[in-house]
């Protein structure tokens, strides 16, 4: 390896993912927060009592958030050797401790475990507040879960619905997709299963949280509306295209009474039976409502009802507070 | 709060095994009528609910809940831990009522996780 030294190109194409998220990832998105500690005059005997039950090693001293040791096994084993497990944490911890700041590279975080030999580094914000605790292991399962968002995030990329709709080799004057589901009559059991299969399906797409919550909620409550109030179940049919969601809902009856009354919130005709089970607060097309861009009711007692909601993709930035 | 925090906290058992520890749960709402819930409700909220039923499983995900805990004791059916594992929506069962894990967390400083719409006018 030593001869490479002198190649740093050749050193730079050896750079793992690992070795690149040393560098990206902060100490304090890996560190646990709020750890367990100790005041200056908590006893060794409490103390060893509290690591026992916690099943931890060791925890950082602090007086007002300000770290003043650290007290480890290793320094309570020396205690009660001494026998001396009445004494405050004070008189046995270290008062020398290795540090690093949440700000810090966790690359940092490395180079202070291997120079300390320590097995645990308490983390200090920059007025030197206490505000976390970092160990190897920490390092690790953070370096993990970044590449499985990593993985998940190229996995995401691949299907995401911008592709699909630019690809050159599908060529149409207007490209959707669209998902179909059936939604029986009664049905509680199933309720909201087609919505939750639709957010998967949306977010699969590369469509954000934001926007795939938003169109989840509005089809979950079209779905129980579905459930609730017709005569024979209904569809709800979701056609995605580049540049907006467009959700529908349809039955074949009894058709709404009075459209108005129906968007007035709280205003509903569930039966008790409904309402035991959490559902019927009048409150669906209010919700509706609130998480779509657009939507109107088409009803009628021959015909059923049609509900149309649009919720258009590159609105995504705007109306947040919802 | 870890989840494992949450549930000492409550008395609570956790009934799934497929979630992740890490998550660090922030806030918090409390609704037994699902519409209600999917109308207020902040994303990666703990759903804290009386209602023992997988529908309270489905809202959470539709809502982005990070965790659901159901009160008073009610034993979710065999059916809706699964539902939960499989969704990796972690189930906790507390004994205590709604007021009551409510006022524990809120005591750890866990957050409203209500969006305010409905109160402006209230400070």
């Amino acid at each position: 390896m030593s001869e490479n030294a002198s190649h740093p190109d050749l050193i730079a194409n050896r750079i793992t993912r690992v070795e690149e998220l040393v560098y990206e990832l902060s100490v304090s998105e890996v560190m646990t927060k709020n750890p367990i500690t100790f005041d200056i005059d908590t006893s060794i005997r409490d103390a060893l009592e509290v690591m026992r039950r916690l099943k931890i090693s060791g925890a950082p001293v602090v007086v007002d958030h300000i770290l003043t040791g650290i007290i480890t096994f290793e320094d309570v084993v020396r205690a009660l050797r001494d026998g001396r497990a009445d004494k405050n944490v004070f008189e046995y911890m270290t008062k020398d401790v290795a540090t690093v700041h949440d700000y810090e590279q966790v690359v940092e975080a490395l180079k202070t475990f291997s120079k300390s030999q320590v097995a645990r580094l308490p983390v200090l914000d920059s007025n030197n507040n206490l505000v976390g605790i970092l160990t190897k292991g920490d390092v690790s399962t953070g370096l993990l879960s970044a590449m499985e968002r990593d993985v998940e995030k190229a996995e995401r990329s691949k299907f995401k619905a911008s592709q699909f709709f630019l690809d050159k080799e599908i060529i149409s004057d207007h490209t959707t997709m669209v998902l179909r589901y059936k939604v029986k009559k009664n049905d509680f059991h199933h309720g909201g299963t087609a919505s939750t299969r639709i957010k998967k399906a949306l977010l699969r797409l590369g469509v954000s949280n934001q926007i795939a919550r938003k169109c989840g909620i509005a089809v979950y409550e079209a779905e129980m509306n579905l459930i609730i109030h017709t005569n024979n179940g209904g569809n709800l049919r979701i056609e995605i295209d580049s540049e907006k969601i467009s959700m529908e809902a349809y039955d074949d009856g009894p058709g709404i009474e009075d459209i108005e009354k129906a968007m007035t919130p709280g205003w509903s005709t569930a039966s008790q039976e409904v309402r035991t089970k959490g559902f019927g607060a009048g409150m669906g097309l209010t919700n509706i409502h609130n998480c779509v861009d657009e939507m109107a009711i088409r009803s009628s007692p021959d015909t059923g009802t049609n509900l149309f909601m649009i919720k258009y993709l590159e609105k995504e930035n705007e109306n947040e507070s919802g | 709060m870890k989840i494992t925090d949450i549930a000492e906290l409550v008395c609570g058992k956790i009934l799934t095994n497929n979630y992740k520890d890490k998550l660090e749960v922030q806030g918090a709402f409390v609704g037994d009528l699902m519409s209600d819930v999917l109308s207020t409700i902040k994303p990666e909220a703990v759903l804290i609910t009386g209602l023992n039923h997988p529908q309270v499983i489905r809202t959470a995900l539709i809502a982005d809940a990070s965790m659901v805990i159901i009160a008073r004791g009610k034993e979710p059916s065999k059916e809706m831990i699964e539902l939960a594992e499989n969704e990796q929506m972690p189930l906790i069962s507390s004994p205590l009522g709604l007021f009551e894990i409510s006022s524990r967390l809120a005591e750890k400083d866990i957050l409203s996780f209500e969006n305010s719409f409905n109160h402006k006018n209230c400070p």
